[in-house]
């Protein structure tokens, strides 16, 4: 029994798995009818649904900044992405005679995700092909993007009344959000293209090491090209779902630090920020356990501003937790042992720290 | 050269990591005004030596003695302070700083706080002058070439008054004339008083400079010996050493026969393929079922020529043809196509992926040729990761366990496996048996013989002179970064013929003056 | 023997090229206020440069801090945050009847207090500086709500003093304190990155940090100090914007950073580090400064166009440093 607890507790996804739990718990015991899920005209209703009707941006937005950090770069710019395609699609709908129709949901939707794609694909040439830090490259348009979100919009918050549109945020399916299931949807799509595939190996192995990795024939540019283009398609759709959520687009609040939740979510679920293996259920247990504490600190009427605190909280602790550094700290006691030839450079660290 | 005290004594100096004894017993001396070349293959312990006099290890055993005084550095820094400095292989200095800057930082002349900058700047200069080196001392050090990068670093550690200079490996980038200027500087150090301990592969520098060599192998001491009388020969031979006895005692391997595979167009043929600051221009065909031996100490350029075979490193000359089709190798992807599989001789930086399984890192080659959108059906892949676990017996036998939990030579198994099963018609091996236990040896060994009977080519690189003797139907000798022999591998040829090649079989005297 | 034929290049080549990316700063402003000069006849006024520097003066002192650590080759994402924290924290203590002077002690203690935990966690525990200055930006955003959910107004005599104070010619030219301020800064920040030891570790560090380590430069007090600096800077950056709003708001400085960042590049500090000059981030923050005033005076062009500019000019600057090859890493 003791044996399989142990091994529990090694899963990787055991304490993101654990903290869900406790928040969960703390929320029913401090207001019993956290948990109710309820039908009323044929839809659920109930905080839990809230929660995941709410991530449902952020787990899109989280699965291609999983990809991308599994490369070992980054993305600055979904935030900016998010917002300009909401505005670009809320733009045509607002100009289009019937807001209603299909027709024009579908265009809107189609333009803006293509210049979602061009974004994506500005992003990856910077990184692949002129080989600028991803960190940096993004910072570009995460800066730029705001403005050109404000551009489309023209300064204003564009506000529509389509109830096409309006569904992809608030819309129901089988009683439950349409947002979950366009988040599930998206899930299941990367997971099928990179695990049904070898696409998820590969992508693994050019950031575990991308010398070895183009030695044994991968194109690595082209893979570190191709994630920055799908994380740009994954900022683009929850574009449309935070803009549909308030049937407006505002180029300067949409998807606004969107970026740096979604690389929370993305370490939180144990996704090395170093690059390498990946973990895209991790990442969707990382935006549950974001929204489910925002939602927390709603319940208990605390502005949503002083979440951050208990966001730096989580952040450092989970930084700490999977920083080898830390770990070797906690349990160090025979200081000074001689270091394995195999990993030589450590041991001039240790004459600065001591 | 002097005949005072040794400035510097170890003495009964042992040393072990866990696994494995770096060095066992080992005496070094160290006299004022000499220029002593520490020499040994790879895995012999110079640069653990090296490590342990400067108080980068602790050591298990033995005394170091400076002067008169028995010491144990805590560090580098320590080390510089009493006397002993240290200038690496790479150049360790700050490129964005001035040249004058990075010779004093740290320990820069001060008014009140205030960083003297013209005091830096004139001192600098002074320092130079005594290095015969004119240069702007306020240009950034980027904008020098490596050999005057090395004698800036050089004037930096010999600043605070050192008594002993150690230069591990200072001119494995250099070039000729750059090497030839750093030898004047040395030689000049040297006739200051100085004792310089210097480390290099380059057996002509070492005759070029050196006033007395020790021999390590294997983290044991060879042997002291005044360079006069010890012949390049014999020095070779000191540090390859005899220790293959337990794999002589293997079921000894017939001569390869060569004329089954000799005629015919070979698999692939390269001409005066070369890469500038690499390896020089050279020649070799290779045959279907060939194996092609590359001989030649650490730093000759076998992996640097292996490299271009592979399009790993583009050459910028010389024409390549593949099965009689003239083509060029531009890189790794292209190489594949053709047929060709390159097991790196640093399975760290360049093989496994550490974070993927056993599974995933030997069947990555034959997937990344198939395209990601084609990827090996589950079943195939068992099959062949189980054919493989069992034929190169892999220890764990399990295919999903990170390859980073492997031992070096089950890793080495790993990316062997990971060629073979994309089939190639030309395997590179780079160093295959290197760092890994007698067994698993002997199993690469035979595996390399099994494969070329089977039709396979192989170009194989090894140190170790017995091991490429036993496999290859040729040898093609590399020396300072140059092709200098190919030998048919007949019954005249031996051990004592390929070392003999090694040492003398020069064709151009750098820097021995 | 001819020694000088070891260098690469002739002298005159090679010399200026750690200073063209400032040249090319200093053109471009120079560009810019005379498209600005020919455009507009006010623009001439000289009270619109001391306005830029009115209006920019705590961004300036924010920068500065920010040159320190990208100098290093990290990054600090948390000086907004800490500004309007500092803010907050002032006018809280100020509203609770603290007189100034403790207030000024108290705030300007809080962020180089978060500023060295920041670096000692990234030094101690090898986290990247991007996470760890993240979490620094996630608690000081929260401290501001924590404290109040809107903004508090300041009264104190000491503040609005400090607020309408004008230091001026006869002719009605004026600046504030605050522009003093921010110069006695950039002054003290060149000094030190060029004249001390920590200065030039600083630099040290940024060209290649196994080195420094080599050559027994103590690199990890260095980096801590730096994102201790860089906390000092945003809580100064963050009194100079409450004497200039008198007041502390939950929301204000809200993506400062990038501004901040984008200023230290455009002014020519290379973002892996170790190349640049307090002198060029001045200059930044003015390209920055004048772009808002130029679409102030322009009136047809909207706001936004300021950040299109600015991601424009970071692209093109980056783009820049790795043409010719500042990039040391």
């Amino acid at each position: 029994m003791n044996e399989r607890l142990r091994s529990m507790a090694s899963h990787r996804l055991f304490w993101p798995v654990a903290v869900l739990v406790v928040m969960l718990a703390v929320n029913t015991i401090y207001r019993p009818g956290f948990l109710a899920v309820e039908v009323n005209n044929g839809h659920l209703y109930g905080t839990p649904i809230d929660i995941l009707r709410l991530s449902a941006p952020l787990i899109l937005v989280g699965l291609g900044m999983t990809l991308v950090i599994s490369t070992g770069g980054i993305d600055l710019s979904v935030g900016s992405i998010c917002a300009i395609s909401g505005a670009i699609a809320c733009l045509h709908i607002s100009q289009a005679p019937d807001q209603n129709s299909l027709v024009t949901v579908f265009t809107a939707l189609a333009m803006a995700l293509g210049a979602a794609l061009v974004l994506g694909a500005w992003n990856g040439v910077l990184v692949s092909v002129i080989g600028i830090q991803p960190i940096i490259a993004t910072l570009i348009l995460m800066v730029a993007g705001r403005g050109l979100a404000q551009l489309v919009t023209e300064g204003q918050i564009i506000t529509i009344n389509s109830g096409p549109y309006r569904a992809l945020g608030l819309g129901h399916l089988l009683t439950l959000p349409l947002a979950i299931f366009i988040a599930l949807g998206a899930a299941l799509l990367i997971a099928a293209l990179t695990r049904r595939t070898a696409l998820g190996m590969i992508i693994e192995s050019v950031g575990g090491n991308r010398e070895a990795s183009r030695l044994a024939g991968i194109r690595s540019a082209r893979m570190v090209f191709l994630v920055y283009v799908v994380s740009a398609a994954c900022a683009a759709v929850a574009g449309f779902m935070m803009t549909a959520n308030v049937s407006s687009a505002d180029g300067n609040n949409a998807g606004l630090w969107v970026e740096l939740d979604a690389i929370l979510a993305v370490v939180i679920g144990g996704t090395s920020l170093a690059g390498g293996r990946f973990y895209l259920s991790g990442t969707i247990l990382g935006a549950l356990i974001i929204q489910t504490l925002t939602t927390t600190v709603y319940a208990m009427n605390i502005s949503p501003q002083t979440a951050l605190l208990f966001k730096a909280v989580v952040v450092i602790a989970v930084c700490l937790i999977q920083a080898p550094e830390f770990r070797a700290k906690l349990g160090r006691r025979r200081r000074g042992g001689p270091p394995s030839p195999s990993s030589a450079p450590q041991p001039q660290k240790e004459e600065v720290t001591a | 050269m002097t005949d005072s005290r040794p400035v510097l004594t170890m003495t009964g100096i042992s040393k072990s990591f866990p696994g494995v004894r770096a060095l066992h017993n080992v005496d070094f001396r160290l006299f004022p005004g000499e220029v002593h070349a520490l020499m040994g293959e790879n895995g012999a312990g110079k640069s653990t030596l090296i490590k342990v006099l400067t108080g980068v290890y602790g050591i298990d055993e033995g005394t170091i003695t400076l002067g008169d005084e028995q010491v144990a550095f805590s560090g580098p820094m320590q080390a510089s302070a009493a006397g002993v400095s240290t200038v690496y292989q790479e150049v360790n200095l700050c490129p964005n700083l001035s040249v004058a800057e990075n010779i004093f930082i740290g320990r820069e002349p001060r008014l009140l706080g205030a960083v003297r900058w013209g005091e830096v700047r004139r001192r600098a200069r002074q320092l130079l002058t005594r290095l015969d080196l004119d240069i702007d001392v306020t240009a950034p050090v980027a904008s020098y070439s490596l050999a005057v990068q090395q004698m800036v670093a050089i004037a930096r550690a010999i600043d605070v008054q050192a008594r002993v200079l150690i230069l591990d490996e200072p001119t494995s980038s250099l070039d000729a004339t750059e090497v030839a200027q750093l030898f004047r500087v040395m030689r000049q150090l040297r006739d200051e008083g100085i004792a310089i301990l210097f480390v290099t592969h380059f057996l002509d520098q070492v005759y070029g400079i050196a006033d007395r060599i020790t021999v390590l192998r294997n983290g044991t001491l060879v042997g002291e010996y005044p360079i006069a009388e010890l012949p390049q020969l014999a020095l070779v031979e000191k540090m390859i050493g005899k220790e293959l006895d337990v794999l002589e005692r293997l079921e000894e391997q017939p001569r390869r026969e060569l004329a089954a595979v000799e005629g015919g167009t070979p698999f692939v043929a390269v001409s005066e393929l070369g890469r500038k600051g690499a390896v020089a221009p050279f020649s070799l065909t290779i045959h279907a079922g060939e194996v092609v031996g590359l001989a030649g100490l650490l730093g000759s350029g076998r992996t640097e020529a292996a490299r271009l075979f592979f399009g790993a490193d583009r050459a910028d000359r010389g024409e390549v043809t593949v099965n009689g089709k003239p083509t060029s190798l531009r890189n790794p992807v292209q190489a594949i196509e053709y047929g060709i599989g390159f097991c790196s001789e640093n399975r760290r930086a360049e093989g496994i992926i550490p974070d993927l399984s056993v599974r995933e890192n030997m069947i990555l080659a034959m997937q990344a040729a198939r395209g990601w959108l084609r990827p090996i059906p589950r079943r195939r892949q068992d099959e062949l990761v189980e054919q493989y676990i069992k034929a190169l017996s892999i220890r764990p036998a399990n295919p999903d366990v990170p390859v980073r939990n492997l031992s070096g030579g089950n890793q080495q198994k790993v990316l062997l496996a990971r060629w073979l099963i994309t089939e190639p018609r030309l395997l590179i091996l780079d160093e295959p048996t290197r760092g890994i236990d007698i067994g698993a040896k002997a199993e690469i060994q035979k595996l390399v013989v099994q494969l070329s009977d089977g039709g396979m080519a192989v170009l194989f690189i090894s140190a170790e002179l017995e091991e490429v003797l036993r496999l290859s139907h040729k040898v093609a000798v590399m020396r300072d970064r140059e092709m200098v022999a190919q030998l048919d591998n007949d019954d005249t040829v031996d051990a004592e013929r390929v070392m003999q090649t090694i040492a003398s079989g020069s064709t151009r005297k750098e820097a021995s003056q | 023997m001819s020694t000088t034929s070891l260098t690469t290049g002739p002298r005159w080549a090679r010399l200026p090229r750690r200073h063209v990316p400032v040249l090319v700063t200093l053109a471009l402003l120079l560009v810019m206020y005379g498209i600005g000069v020919s455009q507009y006849r006010a623009f001439s006024n000289v009270q619109v440069i001391f306005n830029v520097f009115i209006d920019n003066g705590f961004l300036l002192v924010v920068a500065v801090g920010m040159t320190f650590v990208i100098l290093t080759g990290g990054i600090d994402l948390s000086v907004g945050s800490v500004v309007a924290m500092t803010a907050m924290v002032s006018a809280w203590l100020l509203e609770s009847g603290l007189p100034a002077l403790p207030v000024l002690i108290i705030a300007l203690l809080i962020g180089p207090t978060l500023g060295f935990l920041m670096g000692c966690a990234i030094h101690f525990f090898d986290i990247q500086p991007f996470i760890v200055t993240l979490a620094g930006m996630f608690f000081a955003r929260g401290m501001c709500t924590f404290i109040s959910d809107s903004s508090i107004r300041i009264t104190d005599g000491f503040w609005t003093t400090m607020a309408q104070y004008r230091i001026g010619d006869p002719r009605g030219n004026f600046v504030s304190v605050s522009v003093l301020i921010a110069f006695a800064v950039v002054l003290i920040a060149a000094y030190v990155l060029a004249y001390t030891r920590l200065g030039r570790n600083v630099y040290a560090i940024g060209g290649n940090p196994q080195s420094a380590l080599l050559m027994g430069l103590p690199v990890g007090r260095t980096r801590i100090a730096v994102y201790t600096i860089s906390g000092l800077c945003s809580a100064i950056g963050g009194i100079l914007l409450s004497f200039y709003t008198l007041s502390g708001a939950p929301l204000i400085a809200v993506g400062m950073e990038l501004d901040v960042i984008a200023a230290v590049v455009i002014g020519g500090t290379v973002l892996t580090g170790g190349s640049g000059y307090v002198f060029g981030t001045v200059l930044g923050v003015l390209v920055l400064g004048v772009i808002q005033t130029l679409i102030t005076f322009d009136g047809s062009l909207n706001s936004w166009w300021t950040k299109i500019v600015i991601g424009g000019l970071l692209f093109a600057f980056i783009l820049f440093q790795r043409l010719i090859g500042i990039r040391y890493k």
